[in-house]
Order: structure tokens, then C-alpha cells, then sequence
């Protein structure tokens, strides 16, 4: 359990963040100049907050008041920063090893050998990081900071320096840490499509403040917080896959409810986490019949969020769990849409991208407990 | 090419080594310490400490040789307690270690400073969140980044060590065997008629010399920089 409450005042803007993170993904989440990095660095003990208490677990690491402030060496914590860091001058061995070198010989830790195989390194071993391919870098700097015997691992934004396929390629190592790690993680990160994928919790903030703060399904299905802003809208489902069809489709069943996807590179029975983004839900008042898409999900107007545009943000209540659609005002209005009205959500299964399905969370629901 | 230089010539030219090797040995961990002070640390007395560092090459030569004696002599205030424990410098080869050493010195901060000032500080701080304390991320993170940078400097130090004159004979005068480096040797040699020839010697062994320790350290700066990913 991570513990943080911190006070710091910049010249443009004030930083005043409480959160509990329990064990697994805890995303901070938010557009950039909202205070991550700063929250991070203070864990870290790369800065000094005017003010505040940071515990992990029963190890007070910081508390302005008691006067009590660990230096970085001693807090323990695996930061994977978002430019890899590693040592220019040591081998890939040789960066792995040094963290561990440093911990204290009781802590308890990872073996070199899975965490090197988990991350697919073995091949990298003799290297020196000059030679590296960023994603390469970044799989290293992840076996570093575990290697190290962490409390608390840390990473802010790993893949914002990564293109798009190194991002796919770097993400499903993030999901197996969570799910055969046990130590807690602090992700920060404005992709949303990176929080479904990956978030246990999620702390949402905004110019400094937490917005929003709870569990993943229940943080992303709120119309009323879209941490992202409307674009970025998007719920997450948990569903266990049946079958893959010859025609390349996955059929996957969500609580009871049928949804058919692009190939899930998964094998059947296993559970995955997908989100569904909300300009790609379109909602009918009928079932309707002779439809191209293959996804019609029932359910309830729960709620219903008006932006600044044209569009309002409607949460539904489907077997299957909470699905955001954005829609226009001018058809909420004509389809009569209120809290309590039963409607269809269609999807069609191209839809959702490959990057939008992952591994299911050690909790399961997506949503695990609450702090 | 024993006998191609006499024996007066030899002991010059093996006296130069010998002082110009302390002086670069001894002076490099002050040089290291004075570099990262003036890199890292903002303190009162930087700007003195700033001045001190370089004032020998700004000097001339002559004066500085002069505050050396004043500071070191037998009688000075540093020399005399130096003295009580039986450490003499004055008109001693330790003495021209010292002279040489003192003017090396603004050319070795210089250019460890310059590596240090290279070294990215974030990797520092990846060393600190990984466990290292402040002692142990300078031995395993900045020394090895900065090693072509000390390098650089320990050679520059070392030809400059070789052609010191004007500090090193105001200071320890120019005694046969004791104090007579090579360029004291070669200004001995041009008073005396007759003594061109040997002084054109060493002023061949000064040339090659300079240059073997040029090439010497391009070579190990080339071979430091691969080892540290060619940055």
C-alpha cells in the first residue's frame, strides 16, 4: 500500500495530491503540466515537496512534519524513466546487476534469470546500451529497476519516447509484471488506451489536484470525470475469450454477452480487459435487425454528461459492465434518451483496436478492490 | 642511442620524467576534487577558489616560482613546519615536482571540469534511485564518465609539467642531477660555449616526447571514449 499526501507550490501552478495506491497498476493519469512527473520525482526523492507524507507500506519515506526526508538511495524505489537512463559505460549484465548490488542483502527480490527471461533480455546481455534500439533500452531499464529489490516501482511515461509499434511491443511486458510481480506499481501516463490496459487504480489529476480517484472500470465509466476530455472517452470490459473463428474474428463472452473482435492473440478461456472507446459506440432504441456490425450490447441510460460541443457523453449499464457512447445532443434529444430509457450500444468489432485488448489484471474485474 | 646523449643529458632527461610523473600523480585527485568543486558545488569561496586555480596561468611564471619559495622555503610558513617533519622542498627535486605540479594544475581542472560539465546529472540521479549513495554514484557513474576527461588532463598536465622553467628554477634553481630538468638543462647548455650540440639534443628528446604523449592520448581518449558508448 502506497501512502501519498503532498503540498508544493511552483510559480505557475500549486500541487496539493492525496492518494492510496493499493497493491497492483496504479495509474496516474492526466494531460501533461497536471503534476505527474512532479509527484514521481518527490517519491523518488528527486524533489522536495514544501510539504507532505509518502509511506510504502509500513516504511515512512518521507513526513515534512516529523521531519523525517530519505534520501533517493535509501527509499528503495525502481524508477523507470521515461528516457531509459541507463549507464552508457556498463554492459546490459552489468546495468542489471547494479541496482541489486546496492540492496540490502535481506530484501527479498527477484531472480535475475525470470526477470531477464520475462523481458526477453538474454540476447542483450553482452551489449552495451549505445548499441540498443529504444525499446530494447526500455526493457532493460525495466530489469533494472526490478532487479534492484524495489519497494515501489515507478514509471513515468516508459513509452512516451517509443513510436507506435515499440509501444505495442513494450506494453505486454507492463502487463506481465502486473500480473506476476508482486510489487506494486506507480504508472504514469495521458494515454488512455495505456490505463485500460494496465490500471488496477487510477488517480486522475488535473492542474495539480485529484480528480478522480477508484478503481479502473469505475474511473473510466464515469462520464462525469473523462480524465482524458471527451476525445479520449472510453470504458473498459472484462471478457474471457470462447473461440477464434476461421474468418479471423475472436468471439469473446462478457458476462453473458457475445462480442465479436478483430483476432485476440489469446487462447481460448483466457480473461482480457477491452476497452471500447466512446466515439465508436453508436446507440439505436430498437434491436436492430440486418446490421453490419456484430456487437449489440443491451442496456440502461445511467447517466448522461453534456460537453462543451455539440456532443453529450451517455453511460449505459449493460450485462457485459459499464459502455460510454458520444453522441450528439441533437440525437440524444430525438431518441428521447434519459436516465432509465433502455437502449442498444452497437459496436462494430473493427472498431476496437488490437492495442485496446489486454491481459485481464491480476484482480480480474478490471476494476479490483477498492483502497 | 645510449651513448647518443652523454651522461649530463641523460640525467636531465630522466630527472624531467621523474618530476613530471609525480607531479602528475600527486596533483590529480586535488585536480578531481577542485574540478567537481568548481563543476558542482555553489559555495562561498567559489570565485576564490576559481581565481587560485587559474592564477598560475596567468602569472608569469617567474612570480609565481617566487611565492612558491616565499610559501615553501625553509623559512616560509608552510615549508618551515614541512622542514620540522624532514621534508625539504626548496632546491630539491620534490621542489620542481611542486613548481611543475602548481602550473599543470590550471590545465588538468580545465579539462576534467569540461568532461564533468558533460556528464548528463539525470543519470546521476538514475544511480541514486537504484541505492547508490553520493560517494558510491561518483566512483561507479560520474569517475567513469569523466575518465577521457581525466585522462586528457593528466597529459596535458604531463607535457606541460616537462616544459616547466620559469616557476622551477625561480623555485628550486638549477642544480645538476637535483633540479636541472630538460629546459633547465637546455638554458644551462646555451651559456656555455660549445654546448649547442647538446642542447639540441634535448631539444629533439622535448619533441618527441610532447608528441608521444599527444598521440598517447588520443590514442587511450579514443579507446576510453568507445568503452563509454562513443559519447
Amino acid at each position: 500500500m502506497l501512502d501519498v499526501a503532498l503540498r508544493h507550490a511552483f510559480a505557475d501552478f500549486t500541487l496539493q495530491a492525496a492518494f492510496r495506491a493499493p497493491p497492483g497498476v496504479t495509474v496516474l493519469f492526466g494531460r501533461s503540466g497536471s503534476g505527474k512527473t512532479t509527484i514521481v520525482n518527490a517519491l523518488a526523492g528527486l524533489l522536495r515537496p514544501d510539504e507532505g507524507r509518502i509511506a510504502v507500506g509500513d516504511r515512512t519515506l518521507l513526513d515534512t512534519r516529523r521531519g523525517i526526508r530519505l534520501p533517493p538511495h535509501r527509499r528503495r524505489i525502481g524508477y523507470i524513466f521515461q528516457e531509459g537512463r541507463l549507464f552508457p559505460h556498463l554492459t546490459v549484465r552489468q546495468n542489471l546487476a547494479y541496482g541489486a548490488w546496492f540492496a540490502p542483502k535481506d530484501a527479498p527480490r527477484e531472480e535475475t534469470g525470470r526477470i531477464v527471461d520475462l523481458l526477453g533480455i538474454g540476447p542483450l546481455l553482452d551489449r552495451r546500451p549505445a548499441t540498443l534500439s529504444g525499446g530494447e533500452k526500455q526493457r532493460v531499464a525495466i530489469g533494472r529497476a526490478l532487479l534492484s529489490a524495489p519497494r515501489l516501482i515507478l514509471a513515468d511515461e516508459p513509452l512516451a519516447a517509443l513510436d507506435e509499434a515499440r509501444k505495442a511491443e513494450i506494453l505486454p511486458y507492463f502487463e506481465r509484471l502486473r500480473d506476476e510481480v508482486s510489487v506494486p506499481i506507480l504508472y504514469v501516463s495521458h494515454s488512455a488506451s495505456e490505463v485500460a490496459r494496465l490500471a488496477t487504480t487510477v488517480v486522475a489529476l488535473e492542474a495539480g489536484r485529484v480528480t478522480a480517484h477508484g478503481p479502473a472500470s469505475e474511473v473510466l465509466g464515469d462520464p462525469a470525470i473523462l480524465p482524458a476530455g471527451a476525445r479520449e472517452a472510453g470504458a473498459v470490459l472484462t471478457a474471457r475469450v470462447v473461440r477464434h473463428h476461421e474468418d479471423g474474428l475472436t468471439e469473446l463472452d462478457a458476462n453473458g454477452l457475445a462480442l465479436f473482435l478483430p483476432q485476440v492473440a489469446r487462447p481460448p478461456g483466457s480473461a482480457v480487459r477491452v476497452r471500447i472507446a466512446a466515439h465508436e459506440v453508436i446507440l439505436a432504441g430498437e434491436r436492430p435487425h440486418d446490421l453490419s456490425a456484430l456487437n449489440i450490447l443491451p442496456g440502461t441510460v445511467r447517466e448522461m454528461h453534456p460537453g462543451d460541443g455539440p456532443g453529450v457523453i451517455v453511460a449505459l449499464d449493460t450485462a457485459a459492465g459499464r459502455v460510454l457512447a458520444r453522441i450528439t445532443r441533437r440525437s440524444a434529444t430525438a431518441m428521447g434518451l434519459r436516465p432509465g430509457t433502455q437502449v442498444h450500444a452497437i459496436v462494430k468489432s473493427v472498431a476496437v483496436a488490437p492495442g485496446d485488448v489486454g491481459g485481464p489484471g491480476r484482480a480480474g474485474t478490471g476494476g479490483a478492490s477498492a483502497p | 642511442m645510449a651513448d647518443w646523449l652523454g651522461p649530463e643529458e641523460w640525467r636531465a632527461v630522466a630527472l624531467s620524467l621523474q618530476v613530471s610523473l609525480w607531479a602528475t600523480l600527486v596533483s590529480l585527485p586535488f585536480g578531481i576534487l577542485a574540478a567537481y568543486a568548481l563543476a558542482r558545488w555553489r559555495f562561498p569561496g567559489r570565485q576564490l577558489l576559481n581565481g587560485l586555480v587559474h592564477l598560475p596561468l596567468i602569472l608569469p611564471p617567474v612570480v609565481t616560482g617566487y611565492l612558491l619559495l616565499l610559501t615553501f622555503g625553509t623559512q616560509g610558513p608552510v615549508g618551515g613546519v614541512l622542514a620540522e617533519w624532514g621534508i625539504v622542498l626548496a632546491f630539491r627535486w620534490t621542489g620542481a615536482a611542486l613548481a611543475a605540479g602548481v602550473m599543470a594544475f590550471p590545465l588538468m581542472v580545465r579539462a576534467i571540469w569540461l568532461s564533468l560539465e558533460a556528464v548528463d546529472p539525470k543519470l546521476e540521479q538514475a544511480s541514486a534511485t537504484l541505492g547508490a549513495s553520493p560517494p558510491w554514484v561518483f566512483l561507479t557513474v560520474t569517475l567513469p564518465l569523466i575518465l577521457p576527461g581525466i585522462v586528457a588532463g593528466a597529459i596535458l598536465a604531463f607535457a606541460k609539467a616537462m616544459g616547466e622553467f620559469g616557476a622551477t628554477i625561480t623555485f628550486v634553481s638549477n642544480i645538476p642531477g637535483q633540479t636541472r630538468t630538460i629546459p633547465s638543462a637546455i638554458h644551462a647548455f646555451l651559456q656555455v660555449p660549445g654546448g649547442e650540440g647538446s642542447a639540441v639534443r634535448l631539444v629533439i628528446v622535448s619533441v618527441v616526447v610532447a608528441m608521444a604523449a599527444l598521440l598517447l592520448s588520443e590514442v587511450i581518449g579514443r579507446r576510453v571514449a568507445a568503452r563509454v558508448g562513443g559519447v
